[in-house]
């Protein structure tokens, strides 16, 4: 033991293929060190968590005094969620957003009367939690009632969190129990009509994760090692956005933010901010946006769902960004299906790489963010807007390997800004684009509880400025200024 | 003008009304003040607002298991608007809602009883005409909720 040094925090996280230790310092907000193990979720996690310890050890010369030890997990594949609401762009949508939000994988979402082959396919899905959803308090209770009785009988070992409307809770609650299956009562994801109510379900959907998900996964072996609090690693990223925007009580934050976060089998897409119109006479249309929102696009990746980037975007656009012809183009991708491990070596490889990512970049955002459209009436044009628009942010973060490793992160994060060909697309219009290059704001999220101030400097002193200046100089990273 | 009754036979509060105007239709005023009135009579309102597609009504409708629909439209084509609304709501399931519509229904100077009579062919319930008070769909409402209640009750 070091002793004596700046009191510590130990940021675990168990991943599907390693367990990754940082050691952050408290007063600094400094990585004091890092150490890395293997993945040892299968079998015993404190196996992997001893090798990680001693790794970081190593580097260390002696473990500093931890006052907290929190942890992550991004481990098999997530946390496996099925949705199911009432009307598809009402509370089945709300329910997709609570899902999302709590950092779970959403393998399957559902609306209106369960059918026998719904039922069916639920069970081949095996999702950790079902998440039940379906009118709003005193409305709609006979679809959300049929809908238990048909999970009742599921063959899924996860329990189901019941997040429909209040007047059928109680009889839903029973009906499921008297099926076999455990049940979790939250308050509605959608009240009233058009109210989104998501945070008592994210709630919930984390209680789960702790007291089943850990355990299902064996993670609570290593309980003893660490303090109570958990989250999926994707939610932790979306606390550490939200914490990056709006800072602590003694330190200003970054203002409304978007992340981007590239992987190798998803893009996922955060956004903090309110998303009001920006004109004034824009009519808001559909159904109210959390403040915090997580969307995942399960065909954007770099390397598992390469091939389906390129059916999106279409290869002609993605050789020509490359500056590639098709014919390569072709090759490479060839190359990344039969090797997903593959990392970019040669400049080919390189500038395939950058248009993909580009290309995942620009479709995730423009799925995440909001569009407005013109609709001609009688007394003149009326615009309007459904989901964020997000033109006023200031900031986007970009962070995953394409944007960590690659050679043009100011480049492929550029793909996430407003097209002035495409003006439906509420993208951001002038923001400064960082880089989180250590892939620290999970981190940043899970000491964002117990220690703020210091989780915000460790966010900070880590994002480094790429965006190009626009005298035409070439991008330099520069450290970053708040206030 | 007479009032609308203090006590209608039923419980309003247990009434959930949508209100909306259909269409690319702007105006919305008259929609607005409708629902303040509605409201203020004991009724529980859900507000689209202007601009609303005839779909949007009805999935309002199914999450909040809604027993009326209260359209306006205001434009002139309203007519255009509200074919197959009521096909709409019985695709969905909701064979019995309630379903009324009011405002400027058409263009140009018609006679109302005429209008009245093709709105009523489509399905909906009743029609107003411009000018229309809210304490009037008030009473609407009251003897047409308390004629289905007395029906249930017949039936049952």
């Amino acid at each position: 033991m070091t002793g004596g040094g700046e009191p510590a925090a130990l940021l675990i996280d168990f991943g599907s293929t390693y367990t990754k230790l940082r050691a952050v310092g408290l007063e600094t907000g400094t990585i004091l060190g890092a150490g890395q193990g293997p993945s040892t979720v299968a079998t015993d996690v404190n196996r992997g968590l001893d090798a990680a310890l001693k790794d970081l050890e190593a580097h260390l010369g002696g473990l500093p005094e931890f006052r907290h030890r929190l942890a992550s997990s991004s481990a098999a594949g997530g946390l496996r969620m099925v949705t199911v609401g009432l009307v598809r762009e009402l509370t089945a949508e709300a329910a997709r957003r609570a899902a999302l939000g709590a950092g779970a994988k959403l393998v399957g979402t559902f609306a209106y009367r369960l059918t026998r082959a719904d039922l069916a396919e639920i069970e081949a899905l095996a999702p950790d939690i079902l998440l039940l959803a379906g009118g709003t308090d005193g409305g709609n209770a006979e679809v959300v009632l049929h809908n238990a009785r048909v999970l009742a009988g599921a063959a899924v070992d996860g329990p189901v969190i019941y997040t429909g409307n209040r007047a059928a809770a109680d009889e839903a609650a029973d009906v499921l129990r008297s099926g076999g299956e455990s049940v979790v009562v939250t308050e509605n994801v959608m009240p009233e009509f058009n109210v989104l109510n998501i945070e008592p379900a994210r709630a919930a959907i984390r209680g789960v994760f702790i007291d089943r998900i850990v355990h299902a996964k064996g993670i609570d072996r290593a309980a003893g090692r660490f303090d109570a609090v958990m989250m999926p690693t994707p939610a932790a990223v979306l606390e550490g956005a939200r914490l990056l925007a709006q800072g602590t009580a003694t330190q200003p934050g970054l203002g409304e933010l978007l992340v981007v976060d590239i992987g190798g089998a998803t893009t996922d897409v955060h956004s903090i901010a309110g998303g009001e119109p920006s004109r004034e006479g824009v009519i808001l249309h559909g159904l109210p946006e959390p403040f915090a929102k997580r969307t995942v696009e399960g065909d954007l990746g770099m390397r598992h769902n390469a091939r389906a980037i390129i059916d999106l975007a279409g290869a002609t656009a993605v050789a020509a960004d490359a500056g590639l012809d098709e014919a390569r183009v072709g090759a490479l991708l060839d190359a990344i299906a039969a090797d997903v491990e593959r990392l970019p070596e040669t400049p080919d490889e390189h500038a395939f790489d950058r248009a993909l990512a580009r290309a995942a970049v620009r479709h995730a955002v423009a799925r995440h963010a909001g569009t407005v459209k013109v609709v001609q009436t009688v007394t003149g044009p009326a615009t309007l807007q459904e989901g964020k628009d997000l033109g006023r942010v200031e900031t986007v973060i970009g962070t995953g390997g394409a944007l960590a490793h690659g050679q043009d992160p100011a480049g492929v994060l550029a793909a996430a800004l407003a097209d002035p060909a495409d003006t439906g697309s509420l993208r951001p219009k002038r923001p400064r684009l960082l880089i989180d290059r250590e892939y620290l704001l999970y981190a940043v999220g899970l000491l964002a509880e117990p220690a703020p101030d210091a989780a915000l400097k460790l966010g900070l002193a880590h994002l480094s400025d790429v965006t190009p200046q626009t005298t035409g100089e070439a991008a330099h990273e520069r450290a970053i200024h708040v206030g | 003008m007479t009032k609308a009754q203090a006590t209608p036979g039923y419980d309003r509060s247990a009434k959930t009304l949508v209100t909306g105007v259909i269409g690319a239709d702007t105006h919305i005023v008259g929609n607005r003040i409708l629902s303040m009135a509605l409201e203020k009579e004991g009724f529980k309102i859900v507000t689209l607002g202007a601009l609303t597609p005839a779909d949007e009504f009805v999935k309002a409708a199914i999450e909040t298991a809604a027993d009326g629909i209260m359209v306006s439209s205001l434009y002139g084509q309203g007519e255009l608007d509200c074919r197959g609304f009521r096909d709409l709501c019985v695709e969905a399931g909701l064979e019995d809602i309630l379903i009324y519509v009011g405002g400027n229904l058409v263009v140009g100077r018609q006679d109302w009883a005429d209008v009245e009579r093709r709105f009523l062919d489509m399905g909906f319930d009743r029609a107003f005409p411009p000018g229309t008070r809210t304490d009037d769909v008030v009473r609407a409402l009251d003897a047409d909720f308390a004629e289905r209640e007395r029906r249930s009750a017949k039936a049952s």
